[in-house]
């Protein structure tokens, strides 16, 4: 199997940096260290698809033999979707965890912060009457009947 | 028949999931949704284990592509009892969600994104057991995990988050893991369909073949929780809302032991050039049995006690696997069902506890024998299970293997049957402390200060979550469903013969490779 030496390069540095960022403690550069790792194993796919040939779309008097191997994107472009989906999911967690940081002593008391929550999307509809409370529940996706606290994943929606 | 059942137990999830979202304000219908889709799946897997059991392997061209381009379900035996013990079990942890957050008014589980992750939960690990593709394989996974990762930070309280992160982060590392080995196995045989990566690993250099072995089995490891890549779970599983550990802890390690059973006896046979890795497998499951259960002996906490006894479980299986031999995978067929089955059930029956105790430390509990009698028995029949007293089926699962052990001989055999009788009776001796003190102590005797060396060696859990200790009554609801799931744990000592019959079907169809790729790939066989 031939394959570019520079793709081999560029996978292996993805590699080591990824690794040295995850092992960090601060959570932003482990997330870093996820997307570098998880690109870097997009390269190892793309390399495992052999030498680079034409778009392998099949016309009368192309050799099949000139194609790329086409098998190899489609897997790196459904990693890519996943990896997109978890990292989308795991920023939304950070913002999480920053917030409870920033509490500090206070603890997680979910009340006062949904209520924050609250006042901080009122200002951003310009009301808090009853309108704006109904447009705020609505893009929590709130069905809750008391005013109790979501999840992150809400958070991640809104 | 063959056609349909194989992809309806992927899609019915999937379409639950869409449609519990879209209902997303109607919780009522939400419930009806996600309990009618669970029924169906059920009913579904059931027929296609009756339908497997008569016929032989149902294989599915998805999209009538033929075998090696398109993506191939295949459904044995095996696949066809894990997705009927993992419908039954997201069932009864179903209902007993739905009990729970009618008491709670939702806050522990917010039902609005409850349903709809729980469903994809389900669609993820039906993926997982039907695919015959190593790459669907990959994006069964992931679609469990990210439900996981969704459904153990529920509430995203501080600790939830904390242990959250732990979790989702091992998990990301050892998907890129198993990534790189599908990457690496394309890369070498030129095809991801399992058949076709079967029947060519036989033409790589043994080096090759033993790489991506050991890759594979790297990723699956760290999912199954085998030592020493086992110490997330202890640590992120308890915290989650009680049915959600219950699922967790039933489910999601039993997916990776069951893509190692498909590795080790598919994919890399041990006579194949991919390594006889049986004796590393042999150390790593007496390790995992021994240091796990080691570490339940030392927990105060409940919840985290049964985490270290599922880790220190999983090595019985991989005993199991590791013996290769027809009565190993056997019994380890019917320790699977087993151990799913009684490691929900406990949990589900310390979050009764956890209602009635405000508590789950045992060193701060007491005298619930008298104040929640129900409760009580719920916990004591899956406890003397898990420990593996007679007539229960951990004795049945354990009896077999070690019978199975003990025909195989040789002295690292040996050597791990006496760790698994070690563990069993360690765990007995967990749990029972746990009965001692949860059940039979007196709520006097801890008033007037209680004094034991057998409490004041344990280690409390890290993290206490004030937001989950506000529980004054038990939902009828919870209490069936945990009834239900005894009963179900029961069941399996009264029908051990017929499933023992069956796990030996199941194993004669694992052994048997060639037939397997036959029918799979029918003109290729044919070929050579």
């Amino acid at each position: 199997m031939n394959t570019s030496l520079t793709l081999v390069v560029v996978m292996a540095v993805l590699y080591a940096a990824g690794v040295y960022v995850l092992l960090e403690r601060s959570l932003t550069r482990v997330i870093i260290g996820l997307l570098l790792i998880g690109n870097a194993t997009n390269v190892l796919i793309l390399i495992m698809s052999g030498r680079a040939g034409k778009a392998p779309i099949v016309e009368d008097g192309v050799d099949p033999a000139t194609f790329s191997d086409p098998l190899p994107q489609a897997l790196i472009l459904t990693a890519i979707v996943i990896n997109f989906g978890v990292t989308a999911f795991l920023l939304a967690l950070l913002y999480r965890s920053w917030w409870l940081a920033r509490l500090g002593d206070q603890g997680d008391t979910l009340v006062r912060e949904h209520e924050e929550d609250r006042a901080l999307a009122g200002e951003m509809f310009g009301s808090a009457s009853a309108e704006g409370d109904a447009i705020v529940e609505a893009v929590g996706a709130s069905d809750e009947t008391s005013p109790a606290p979501e999840g992150p994943a809400q958070g991640g929606e809104a | 028949m063959t056609r349909v059942l194989p992809p309806l137990v992927v899609l019915l999830p999937l379409l639950g999931a869409a449609l519990a979202l879209a209902m997303g304000r109607f919780k009522r219908w939400q419930v009806v949704i996600s309990t009618t889709t669970l029924v169906l799946m059920t009913v579904v897997a059931g027929a296609l284990l009756v339908y497997v059991d008569r016929n032989g392997a149902a294989i599915v061209e998805v999209g009538a592509w033929r075998a090696p381009w398109g993506i191939t379900l295949m459904v044995d035996r095996l696949s066809a009892i894990m997705l009927l013990v993992s419908c039954v079990v997201l069932l009864g942890v179903l209902v007993y969600a739905v009990g729970q957050g009618i008491a709670d008014g939702n806050r522990e589980t917010p039902l609005t994104i409850f349903h709809p992750t729980y469903l994809m939960l389900a669609a993820g690990i039906a993926v997982a057991f039907t695919t015959g593709d190593l790459f669907n394989l990959f994006v069964g996974f992931e679609i469990l995990l990210a439900a996981s990762y969704v459904l153990l930070t529920l509430g995203g309280t501080g600790s939830r988050i904390r242990a959250g992160v732990t979790y989702i982060v091992v998990s990301l590392v050892s998907s890129t893991f198993f990534l790189a080995a599908i990457a690496m196995v394309y890369g070498a045989t030129g095809t991801v369909n399992m058949a076709q990566v079967a029947q060519r690993i036989g033409d790589l250099p043994p080096t090759t073949a033993l790489m991506l072995h050991v890759m594979l089995l790297l990723g699956f490891a760290v999912k199954a929780a085998l030592f020493p890549m086992s110490f997330w779970l202890p640590d992120s599983y308890p915290t989650a809302p009680a049915p959600v550990t219950a699922v967790f802890a039933g489910l999601l390690t039993k997916v990776g032991v069951y893509a190692i059973i498909r590795t080790e006896t598919f994919l890399f046979p041990d006579d194949g050039p991919g390594g006889d890795l049986r004796v590393p497998l042999m150390w790593v499951a007496l390790l995992t049995m021994v240091v796990g259960i080691l570490g339940a002996s030392v927990q105060a906490d409940i919840k985290r006690l049964l985490s270290f006894t599922l880790v220190s479980h999983i090595g019985y299986m991989i005993f199991g696997i590791a013996l290769s031999s027809q009565l190993g995978l056997n019994a380890t067929v019917y320790y699977v069902i087993h151990h799913i089955t009684v490691q929900t059930t406990l949990f589900l029956a310390v979050g009764l506890v956890e209602r009635v105790g405000d508590s789950t430390s045992i060193s701060k509990l007491s005298g619930l024998l008298k104040a929640a009698p129900v409760v009580a028995v719920l916990f004591f029949i899956p406890a003397l299970n898990l420990g593996g007293i007679p007539p229960f089926s951990g004795f049945l699962g354990k009896t077999g293997l070690l019978v199975a052990g003990a025909k195989e001989g040789g002295w690292l055999v040996w050597v791990v049957i006496a760790g698994a009788v070690l563990t069993s009776l360690l765990t007995l001796y967990t749990l029972m402390r746990v009965w001692n003190m949860v059940f039979w102590r007196s709520r006097k005797e801890v008033e007037e200060g209680y004094e034991s060396y057998l409490i004041n060696t344990l280690v409390e859990s890290p993290d206490v979550d004030e937001d989950t200790r506000t529980r004054s009554t038990t939902p009828r609801l919870m209490l069936a469903a945990t009834t239900a799931m005894v009963a179900v744990t029961v069941g399996l000592t009264i029908f051990a013969g017929p499933i023992f019959k069956l796990g030996d079907r199941t194993a004669h169809e694992i052994a048997d490779r060639d037939a397997r790729i036959t029918t799979v790939l029918p003109e290729e066989a044919t070929d050579g």
